[in-house]
């Protein structure tokens, strides 16, 4: 039976990260970024903060300097940064990077890269996806075996977090006659290696992105992270980190917006009443409550199967990410619905969360991919 | 110590439970207790008597009525033994689910007495009479007069929906004891014999073809006033305390134990390719119904185990009454959908599984009426949950 409840640990954890976003990283926050056109898209010294509360080593083992609270502490976390918007590397460097070279690094990466992670020097973005979507048929870099290392040709897209990144992980297909998951490697890319171009654009919430050109890119042999060609079952993983992480961020997020609508629909008058009074309202309402209850009971089961390495941890992996991606998308949409014309306004806050979400639904797998994942696991 | 528990649970179950109630229910060994049950199996009986003389027909209520007397986890232990060696249930109750927390909460020491351990024993059947003809969703309307007259209470009109009213012995009722007072204020709760003359119950045939409800008439019914539960008018209160235990217990009736899941008869019926379903726009709305499934089937996990640690239900019940029933409607859809042609035969050819799809189907659209409709479990949620004007 799994502990619903949290611990004295995890209640301290939630205040302070729930405070830490609400002053640290608000939405205003994100406003400014697009603003200013910000090409980075966070500050370095707010990370720098984050690494001070053990929140980037929060993965990693005690021995590689990290706080090992697993994936409820950073469900916690994530899912605290969802309300604000806030944008951090969070994702790309905890729960994909730190999760990955723990899990498949050698001694000399887990003991050169973990601690440099943990401490909150080194920031590193993940290039996998290369199509219009997530999924696993388009991955085609490749990766060519050399006398002295690897040779680097490919184009990944929608890369994050590459503003400050010191390193690129690369999913790269080294056998080249392979298909979908087979004969793929990961490699740790140093950011300045010769041979790699940069195409910066912005993404419609107003956060900067990447794709990442690799053009006859030299790698040392060292540069191989786990197994080569047999980065399959690691990427799967990772998709599953990915997938929780998102899914606790986007619940986080569906939640504040559904309660800024409620918040809106009782004090908004026509008619001489509050509009919360209209049954059609009170019921869409209703309805997402429910949703978003069932689905906080996915996201916390998701999270502790990861702790637990479960056999069920990809079942419910996509569950969770599934239903956040048809969720969190609804809600904002209904938000802007349910505040009317001032929700089309820039000026008010709710557009992005609809924005967010979009974005959110689409990394690592929108709900049509998960939904085909969960039923490959379920067998059907 | 708690693995000593189940140890002897695991024991108890392995030298007591007959080897047919080991089987998946089938409907004519239901037992429902009560007067006019019979037992075509002889060892439902025999698990019957036995689990009732340990008290584990309601495992967490007092010893002293003749229950159990475990605490939540122990309960939790029986019940997941019970599942692994897959038991059948000994006995279905709605004294056990609905009237017997209300007794508990509500009830005074002469009434827990006389009525806990009949309940426990499967000896008395009850119904429960809430709905009127002109009083559904708008309940607090009711109209059932009882007067008090000397010692006895004499009960005037109808009610209907009463789930096996003419197999039960006795109905616990909501009746207006007094037309003065406001709507909510003038309704007791008590509980009234069947067996006289002056109630008949009548069978109401659905469109499933099964009639598990009647309409129940009460023309100068007597029950004495020691069967008043609570106070004298203030059966609302208790009205509403058992439909929280109602609603979350007709959440939970998408999971028959020994029902063919959806993914498995979809593949049974359209067939695969490389290990998926050929039909992949349906193969998709399936893997989203098991997904709510699943995710609806681990909140209820979670709000049973907030419930023991003092978290009150409430209006949550309104939430999983919604949620559960909806999803039931939408599962038999797509079973229907799954089953094509074959869904389509009410009688004389195919197969029992498929007929037996096709009155789910149709019974299932009762789920979201009895018990509070959706749409009234969506007033509940908006104002008593999100405090909607």
């Amino acid at each position: 039976m799994m502990n619903w409840d949290m611990t004295d640990e995890e209640k301290l954890l939630k205040v302070s990260a729930d405070n830490f976003f609400r002053e640290k990283l608000p939405l205003n926050h994100l406003r400014r970024l697009r603003d200013s056109q910000d090409q980075v898209g966070f500050a370095r010294d707010t990370w720098q903060e984050m690494a001070a509360l053990g929140w980037t080593g929060i993965l990693i083992r005690e021995e590689f300097g990290g706080m090992d609270f697993g994936f409820r502490g950073l469900g916690l976390i994530m899912a605290a940064a969802g309300p604000h918007l806030s944008s951090t590397p969070l994702l790309s460097t905890v729960a994909c990077a730190s999760f990955l070279i723990q899990n498949v690094g050698n001694k000399t990466q887990k003991d050169s890269l973990l601690p440099l992670v943990a401490s909150g020097e080194s920031i590193i973005c993940v290039a996998h996806d290369e199509g219009r979507q997530h999924g696993d048929h388009s991955i085609e870099l490749s990766a060519r075996s050399l006398a002295s290392g690897f040779l680097l040709n490919g184009r990944k897209t929608m890369v994050l977090d590459a503003g400050l990144a010191d390193h690129i992980l690369v999913l790269a297909r080294s056998h080249a006659e392979s298909l979908e998951l087979h004969g793929l490697s990961w490699f740790l890319v140093p950011k300045d290696t010769p041979g790699i171009q940069w195409e910066q654009f912005r993404l419609v919430d107003g956060r900067p992105a990447t794709h990442i050109v690799f053009k006859n890119v030299e790698l040392k042999a060292s540069a191989l992270l786990g197994t080569l060609g047999e980065a399959g079952s690691s990427y799967e993983e990772m998709r599953n980190a990915a997938s929780v992480s998102l899914a606790a961020e986007m619940l986080g997020s569906a939640t504040a917006a559904f309660e800024m609508t409620l918040a809106y629909l009782k004090e908004r008058k026509q008619f001489g009443v509050a509009i919360g009074s209209f049954q059609a309202l009170q019921h869409r309402m209703a309805w997402m409550y429910s949703e978003l209850e069932v689905a906080r009971s996915v996201v916390q089961r998701a999270l502790v199967a990861m702790d637990e390495k479960s056999a069920d941890a990809t079942i419910l992996a996509s569950l969770a990410k599934g239903k956040l991606s048809d969720l969190f998308p609804h809600v904002a949409a209904e938000a802007i619905q349910l505040h009317g014309g001032i929700g089309m306004t820039d000026e008010h806050n709710i557009g992005f969360f609809l924005k967010r979400s979009r974005i959110h639904a689409e990394l690592f797998g929108n709900a049509s991919f998960h939904r085909d994942r969960y039923a490959r696991a379920l067998g059907f | 110590m708690h693995e000593d528990f189940r140890q002897s649970v695991r024991q108890w179950l392995h030298d007591n439970c007959p080897p047919s109630m080991r089987t998946p229910m089938v409907e004519e060994e239901e037992v429902w207790g009560g007067n006019t049950q019979e037992f075509p199996n002889p060892e439902s009986k025999i698990w019957l008597q036995r689990m009732a003389d340990k008290g584990w027909t309601a495992p967490e209520w007092p010893k002293v009525y003749g229950g159990g007397g475990l605490s939540p986890q122990e309960a939790l232990v029986v019940k997941e033994e019970m599942q692994k060696i897959g038991c059948r249930s000994p006995l279905i109750s709605f004294g056990i689910w609905m009237l017997g927390p209300v007794l508990l909460q509500y009830g005074n020491e002469q009434q827990k007495k006389q009525h806990l351990p009949k309940i426990i024993r499967g000896e008395i059947r009850w119904c429960q009479g809430y709905s009127e003809p002109e009083a559904g969703s708008d309940l607090a309307s009711l109209a059932t007069r009882a007067e008090l007259l000397g010692e006895h209470f004499v009960i005037n009109g109808s009610k209907v929906w009463t789930s096996y009213a003419d197999e039960s012995d006795w109905i616990f009722c909501l009746v207006r004891t007094d037309p003065a007072a406001g709507k909510q204020q003038g309704i007791s709760f008590m509980l009234i014999d069947m067996n006289q003359a002056a109630v008949k119950a009548e069978p109401i045939r659905l469109i499933s073809g099964a009639s598990p409800f009647c309409e129940v008439f009460f023309k100068d019914a007597k029950t004495h006033q020691d069967n008043l539960i609570g106070r004298l008018n203030g059966g609302w209160q208790i009205a509403k305390a058992l439909l929280n235990h109602e609603r979350q217990a007709i959440s939970e009736i998408g999971k028959k134990a020994d029902e063919l899941p959806l993914d498995i008869y979809a593949k049974q019926k359209i067939g695969t390719h490389d290990g998926r379903l050929t039909d992949r726009a349906f193969r998709d709305r399936i893997a989203a119904y098991l997904m709510d499934q699943q995710a609806f089937q681990l909140t209820i996990e979670r709000e049973t185990a907030l419930q023991k640690s003092g978290h009150s239900p409430g209006a949550a019940s309104s939430m999983f009454k919604l949620y559960g029933t909806e999803l039931n409607k939408r599962k038999y859809e797509l079973m229907m959908e799954a089953a094509g042609f074959d869904g389509l035969v009410w009688e004389g050819a195919g197969e029992e599984q498929d007929q037996q799809a096709t009155r789910d189907w149709l019974r299932s659209k009762g789920n979201s009426i009895e018990g509070g409709t959706s749409e009234i479990q969506l007033n509940v949620i908006a104002k008593r949950v999100l405090g909607l004007p």
